[in-house]
């Protein structure tokens, strides 16, 4: 059988086609079909045509002169003059003027112990001695009357510190309230897990406000006749009983999901009830729920903006102090928002991006 | 043969012992809480008689005497202050729903906007995501309440759009003149409703047993509107509107909302879909990443994908979550007080301010709320095991 073979080359095929750089990813990504490209350019005209508008309003024809006057000339666009007029008054409130210094060092104070626990390479037990001390010297500056500062009541505290002050204080008061009423939600013994349980679903069932209303309206006829308790205690105290149940629920998600053995093997290592809890199931149970934790954590800053409505005037409230009433600078309050919002939102983005890092890291550990 | 007898139980009220020390714990736990409540309730009790206090609720049916900006149940300041709490409760539900109806359908938009093909879409809802949610609601409604009191119109000189004015008294809208012939035409509605019931059951049976799929959602839709129409036409097609005017001072007549109820509304509505966003965006991402490649394998288009396969499976993880969306925007519809929406909180507040009664205002409120709460998350857990995967 002979037949002779034919070898032909078959044309060689066009190369493929980039897929990485910046063409190709403008093509699949804004011009993929047709009706991608519509969206874009209906998008994309929008974009075009309001950023300016607001881009203009904000930095073109915005001003920066801290003269009421020179706001009400037609054409101005934002006028941040009233931040550069009011800025002291909006980030310390009624804090008296002279003072001022001592919220800005307490705060930094605040923010540095903060930072720390938050850095990696610090976690060991000194933090605690290093909170205590921390907390003992932000008071004595916060409230004065030792080394010939002047005594300033907790009413005229306010403001950025006075946020930070919430946030952090129920955050530190809440953790340790919410494990034990997790473990107790968990418990055996029904007495106890009736408790928690009604403890939780309670204030999970009733908004922040009410929670609040209470601190301030219900709370001094609780105690017996005479002693009275400061409101800004009062009000941590509620917001820290309000954040507590709501962590709970997060850390009792994170109890759930460790698998039974290892409560069973560390009982058969002759370990107790809390020598279990401490060092088998919790640490695994709070690695679990830090991305959890972490958006409880967020929910509580923004929500210390709430005092404002039992008068406590924190950002928020200092703002409407300094602006409402002063009759120059009043129309110009939109100005006054944007600046606080740009406050929380910078605390608020660095901590769930902080969060993220944390969830990296822990996931780091898994892929091992 | 004879079984082995168990031991027999061994009651040892030893300190050694679990079930004694258990005992023992939950006896010191209700000793503990119960002295605490009786202080505390002893204590008050004491303060209220010292200051002359008042207590119980039979403030409730006295008149209240103050009037409410909004309210839908024709309540003056003469009636009884549970005329005015009801008042208040019908105003948090009210925004309370239609918050969370617009919240459902913008969040789940924004959520499945971060799977779009589309980079521009993409991050635009991921910035929408990121801002609205890094803000506090209170800072929100406030800014909300400003832009509708501060920058819009003067009410004598409104912007206007056909016969719908925009101004600082808030939106004006054309409504219909209540007639016979709407009531025809909500029974239309219902007798459409069950109509379309039947034709899905019958639908359904004819896919089971013949593969051929009909419209489940389109046809149904047009049952219930041509039922409705013809409710309507056969009521006398009343066509008369109460149409707003633009008067001396402010625009008269016809429907509209206060610039506090859409504070409150949009508020409410733009930072829960933040939230509710993201919802969406974790079931989606939850779903095997097999059951997309197979949808594409099947030829089908991205939308069909997303709603066939990607959607209903990330329902079952979505609805838990999103429960807790929706108690968060009607528990937040309590910052309404901040702005002066007449809410529950709002109308007690005014309440304690001139009763005193501080302890049974505050346990109305925590009782509204826990109800809404409770109902709430009870018909979201029945609809949750009504779509939790059926396993035969």
């Amino acid at each position: 059988m002979s037949e002779t073979l034919n070898y032909q080359f078959i044309e060689s095929r066009p190369a493929p086609m980039r897929t990485e750089g910046f063409m190709p990813w403008i093509k699949s990504n804004l011009f993929g079909n047709w009706q991608s490209s519509v969206t874009t350019f209906i998008v994309g005209g929008l974009l075009l045509y309001y950023v300016p508008q607001f881009l203009s309003w904000a930095v073109f024809r915005a001003t920066t002169v801290n003269d009421a006057d020179a706001c009400r000339v037609a054409g101005v666009g934002a006028c941040w003059g009233v931040i550069k007029e009011k800025y002291r008054l909006i980030i310390f409130g009624r804090y008296p003027f002279d003072e001022q210094w001592r919220p800005l060092i307490a705060t930094l104070l605040m923010i540095a112990l903060v930072i720390a626990s938050c850095t990696r390479a610090l976690w060991s037990k000194w933090l605690v001695v290093l909170w205590v001390a921390g907390l003992a010297l932000y008071f004595a500056i916060m409230h004065g009357g030792v080394m010939g500062m002047s005594v300033v009541p907790t009413d005229r505290w306010g403001g950025l510190p006075l946020t930070i002050m919430l946030a952090t204080l129920s955050i530190i008061f809440a953790f340790p309230l919410a494990v034990v009423v997790a473990l107790g939600r968990r418990s055996h013994l029904p007495a106890i897990r009736t408790f928690c349980t009604i403890y939780v679903e309670l204030v999970r069932g009733v908004p922040l406000i009410s929670v609040l209303f209470m601190a301030s309206f219900m709370f001094p006829l609780f105690m017996p006749a005479g002693v009275t308790i400061d409101v800004l205690i009062r009000v941590l105290a509620g917001i820290t009983l309000f954040a507590a149940a709501y962590m709970a629920e997060v850390i009792r998600g994170g109890l759930q999901a460790i698998p039974k053995g290892q409560v069973e093997a560390s009982a058969s290592l002759g370990l107790s009830y809390w020598q279990t809890q401490f060092k088998i199931v919790l640490p695994q149970a709070l690695a679990m729920v830090v991305p959890g934790l972490m958006n409880n954590f967020i929910s509580l800053f923004k929500d210390t903006s709430l005092v404002t409505i039992v008068s406590l005037y924190e950002l928020t409230g200092s703002l409407g102090l300094a602006l409402n009433s002063d009759a120059n600078w009043r129309p110009y309050k939109f100005e006054g928002y944007l600046f606080i919002t740009a406050i929380f939102f910078a605390f608020c983005f660095a901590m769930s991006r902080y969060s993220l890092w944390v969830e990296e890291q822990l996931s780091k550990s898994k892929l091992r | 043969m004879q079984a082995p007898k168990a031991p027999p139980k061994k009651r040892d009220w030893s300190w050694r012992s679990q079930a004694f020390r258990g005992l023992l714990y939950q006896l010191i736990a209700i000793v503990a809480v119960v002295s605490a409540v009786w202080w505390l309730a002893s204590n008050s009790m004491e303060n209220m008689r010292v200051r002359g206090i008042k207590s119980g609720f039979d403030f409730l049916s006295q008149p209240a005497g103050f009037d409410i900006g909004e309210e839908l149940i024709g309540y003056d300041s003469n009636n009884a202050y549970w005329r005015a709490f009801l008042a208040g409760v019908v105003n948090t539900l009210r925004v309370a729903v239609i918050g969370i109806v617009l919240t459902t359908i913008l969040g789940t938009l924004i959520g499945v906007g971060r799977f779009s093909r589309n980079g521009l879409v993409r991050g635009l809802c991921r910035a929408y995501v990121e801002l609205f949610r890094n803000i506090p609601i209170l800072l929100q409604l406030l800014m909300w309440y400003l832009m509708f009191t501060e920058l819009l119109p003067e009410a004598a000189e409104p912007a206007r759009w056909g016969n719908v004015f925009l101004s600082k008294g808030g939106l004006t809208y054309p409504i219909p003149v209540w007639a016979q012939g709407f009531a025809w035409a909500i029974w239309g509605v219902l007798a459409g409703i069950v109509a379309s019931v039947f034709y899905r059951r019958w639908a359904k049976r004819i896919f089971e047993e013949t593969g051929k799929g009909r419209s489940m959602v389109w046809v149904p839709l047009a049952i219930i509107c041509a039922a409705g129409i013809l409710g309507w036409a056969l009521g006398g097609a009343p066509t008369a509107m109460h149409v707003p005017k633009q008067g001396e001072l402010m625009v008269e007549g016809g429907g509209s909302l206060s610039p506090e109820f859409m504070s409150v509304l949009l508020g409410l509505t733009f930072y829960t879909a933040a939230f509710v966003a993201e919802v969406v965006r974790a079931g989606i991402s939850s779903v095997a990443r097999g059951q997309s490649e197979a949808a594409s394998a099947l030829g089908l288009t991205k939308s069909l994908e997303m709603r066939k396969i990607l959607l209903p499976q990330a329902l079952r993880v979505i609805i838990p979550p999103m429960t807790n969306q929706y108690l968060n925007l009607t528990k937040n519809s309590s910052l309404a007080v901040a702005i002066g929406y007449p809410d529950v909180v709002s109308i007690s507040n005014t309440a304690i301010n001139q009763t005193g009664r501080a302890v049974e205002c505050i346990a109305l409120i925590m009782a509204v709320y826990l109800t809404t709460s409770l109902s709430t998350s009870f018909f979201m857990n029945w609809y949750n095991n009504k779509s939790a995967i059926k396993e035969r």
